[in-house]
């Protein structure tokens, strides 16, 4: 049984405006060790999705639906306080803005004195160790000295370990990082990946990795949920996705990607912008922006499916082009993409 | 092919004052400590570094919306170092800027039109009539309706207002466009619409552009020669080519590994360097080579107390690199990179 089981999620947010289609229908799972990479445009419904695993969406304007089982514990539906015992012990969550994720007011210490005391019966002089303990761990240089600082002492990068500390602290089965690496240099953000990979190995931790970056997917993950839409469009293992990805918005992902070891005169571009969830296009939420859609694709939603000819297990998609034609346009841009990368 | 703009040992100090009324100048933050550059006609210089390594102060001093401490710029044939306010004016005109926050540059009260129209307005070009008929043809060209003349930026997706800054910058016809990290803020296929945009128009209008970024794939994307920046100061300079597969400042190598790749397989396979730390302030920078502290080549008695030059690379004197121990090829991966420095250090003893 997998760790982490999202069955058939559904958030719906009540505005002034109509409602918005946050999360339609995402399904996946985690098992321990293992690494997710989400991926996804801004409005693709992948933050909303793991806060409202968590139970941090406001019950009050939202409509929740599905399962999360987590450990065999149905989480949605679960009492706040039931919550609160998971939160931050069992799962740990990392934000993107290590600036707004501090209080500013308070001592780096005391913010993580604060989260070992509110799940564990012991005294404040211990909870201060593991505190000491865990900055040492995350590389924070000169730790016991260091603790007594405030966030706005440290640097971006530096921050960005004390979140990861936080979340670390209670030593949780899952971590979910929101794009735990955006607001970095790349410097940073590859000392802040290894140290969340050599972390893993140690605790045999799952991770969850929300983020917009490609690059940071192929770097760390098992797993690969493509997100469009508030739908999962594309899942499958991270090498499988990059070695034959199955459906037109993955494509275009990695075409518009400018990167080091491929040489293109120009990007490929995915037309128009993200779609509303609002007023969210008929059929295949992609198909306005998709080079390939046909009258099916307008009126009616491709099922997430294996196609035939697909390698990988747990590969699966939604596209309503036929798997002969899908090979070959793949086929094409592979070779396109190869004759720009020996050209350089 | 001749040059646009020539910046020589630009400078800028920001000084650090102590107390309320009495200030009490206490010490300098070198932003930008030197740095020589030229830009030809309608090329791109992309411009890395890490935050905080000056780029943007030193494009804001191109501008001359910060007024350089030392040095000279040169732009189009004029020394325009310290033009006044008024001489600075029509200068202005050939040279626009795009900035990195689509959300912030762009007055949320105004309408899209009085926003592009506004550089005319400010040069007194053209009647009404004419200003109108440019806005909506340079509407067009970044490829949004005209017919969006009268809407406020708050209607706009991040990539549109984007597109709207873009057009404010072309619509008086510049030679120089400075793009401080235009598309930083925008998602991945949003991302790749704004470069191609800039691509086709520095064909189509024979635009300069200087491209700052952080993103090192962006800029090889768009740049005929790149500049690495590190506090303040340039430590390699090359066209775009030699600059990623012949690195040889050891910091440019660190930032190329530290990209990371998207593709698997590759990526597994290549071993990182991963620097140690952060940036040092700039308010006290290292003695001597400024990477020192963070450099896997580091030489005590050399990098610490012998500034490297900026100098050419044997054979390519376009290439021009600040390190005494230059990276032999490139790739290499961390402990090919530390052997040099052992071997000289044990020459030395």
């Amino acid at each position: 049984m997998a760790l982490l089981e999202v069955t058939d999620l559904h958030t719906r947010f009540r505005t002034d405006d109509g409602i918005v289609k946050a999360v339609s229908g995402v399904s996946f799972e985690l098992d321990r060790g293992k690494t997710l990479g989400v991926v996804g445009e801004s409005g693709s419904g992948k933050s909303v999705t793991f806060l409202t695993l968590m139970g941090l969406v406001d019950r009050r304007h939202a409509e929740v639906s599905g399962s999360v089982r987590f450990d065999g514990e149905e989480l949605l539906g679960a009492s706040g306080s039931r919550l609160q015992k998971i939160r931050g012990r069992r799962i740990g969550m990392i934000f993107q803005d290590p600036m707004t994720s501090l209080n500013p007011v308070k001592r780096i210490g005391w913010q993580l004195e604060e989260a070992v005391l509110l799940h564990h019966d012991v005294t404040r002089d211990e909870a201060r160790r593991r505190a000491v303990e865990i900055l040492k761990e995350v590389e924070i240089p000169r730790a016991d000295a260091r603790i007594d600082d405030y966030p706005h002492q440290f640097s971006g990068g530096m921050r960005q370990r004390v979140m990861i500390a936080m979340a670390l602290i209670n030593n949780p089965e899952v971590l979910i990082a929101d794009e735990p690496t955006t607001a970095l240099d790349v410097t940073t953000q590859a000392q802040i990946l290894r140290l969340m990979t050599n972390l893993q190995q140690e605790h045999e931790m799952a991770i969850v990795m929300i983020t917009h970056d490609l690059g940071v997917v192929a770097e760390l993950a098992d797993h690969v949920a493509v997100m469009y839409g508030g739908r999962v469009v594309e899942q499958a293992k991270v090498d499988d996705l990059f070695v034959k990805p199955e459906m037109p918005y993955t494509w275009g992902l990695l075409g518009s990607l400018p990167r080091l070891d491929i040489t293109a005169a120009r990007l490929e571009q995915i037309p128009g912008q993200p779609p509303s969830l609002l007023h969210p296009p008929p059929g295949c939420a992609f198909n306005p922006r998709c080079a390939y859609a046909f009258d099916r694709c307008r009126e009616e939603l491709p099922e997430l499916r294996a196609g035939a000819g697909v390698v990988g297990e747990g590969h699966r998609f939604r596209c309503h082009l036929s798997d002969d034609e899908r090979a070959r346009i793949w086929e094409a841009k592979k070779a396109a993409l190869q004759a720009e990368g020996s050209a350089a | 092919m001749s040059e646009l703009l020539v910046v020589e040992d630009l400078q800028k100090y920001f000084p650090v004052t102590r107390g309320l009324i009495f200030q009490k100048e206490v010490g300098q933050v070198k932003a930008v400590d030197g740095v020589s550059f030229t830009v030809e006609k309608g090329q791109t210089l992309g411009v890395v570094g890490e935050s905080g390594c000056g780029k943007s102060t030193m494009a804001r001093c191109l501008a001359r919306l910060l007024e350089p401490t030392g040095g000279k710029i040169t732009f189009d044939g004029r020394e325009i170092t310290h033009l006044n306010r008024s001489d600075m004016r029509p200068v202005r005109r050939d040279m626009m800027m795009v900035f990195q926050d689509p959300y912030a540059s762009l007055n949320a009260r105004k309408r899209v039109g009085s926003i592009v129209g506004e550089p005319l307005e400010v040069h007194g070009i053209g009647t009404d009539q004419d200003r109108k008929r440019r806005v909506q043809e340079l509407l067009e060209i970044v490829g949004l309706n005209p017919e969006h003349y009268n809407r406020f930026p708050h209607e706009f997706s991040g990539g549109q207002r984007q597109r709207i800054g873009i057009a404010r910058a072309l619509v008086i016809n510049p030679k120089l466009v400075i793009c401080d990290e235009p598309v930083s803020a925008l998602d991945v296929s949003v991302q790749a619409q704004i470069l191609n945009l800039l691509k086709d128009l520095q064909q189509d209008f024979d635009l300069t552009y200087i491209f700052i970024a952080h993103d090192l794939n962006v800029v090889r994307h768009v740049s005929d020669r790149v500049m690495v920046m590190y506090l303040g100061k340039p430590v390699e300079t090359a066209a775009k080519q030699d600059l990623y597969t012949d690195a040889k400042h050891p910091y440019t190598g660190a930032l190329l590994s530290a990209v990371p790749i998207a593709d698997p397989s590759a990526g597994r396979a290549r071993k990182q360097i991963v620097l140690t730390g952060d940036v040092p302030s700039p308010l006290n920078p290292p003695a001597a080579c400024r990477f020192h502290p963070r450099c896997p080549r580091f030489v005590d008695g050399k990098c610490n107390v012998d500034e490297p030059e900026l100098t050419a690379a044997s054979g390519n004197p376009d290439h021009r690199f600040a390190c005494h121990f230059p990276l032999e090829r490139w790739p290499m991966d961390e402990d090919e990179i530390r052997r040099k420095p052992a071997a000289y250090a044990a020459a030395t003893d």
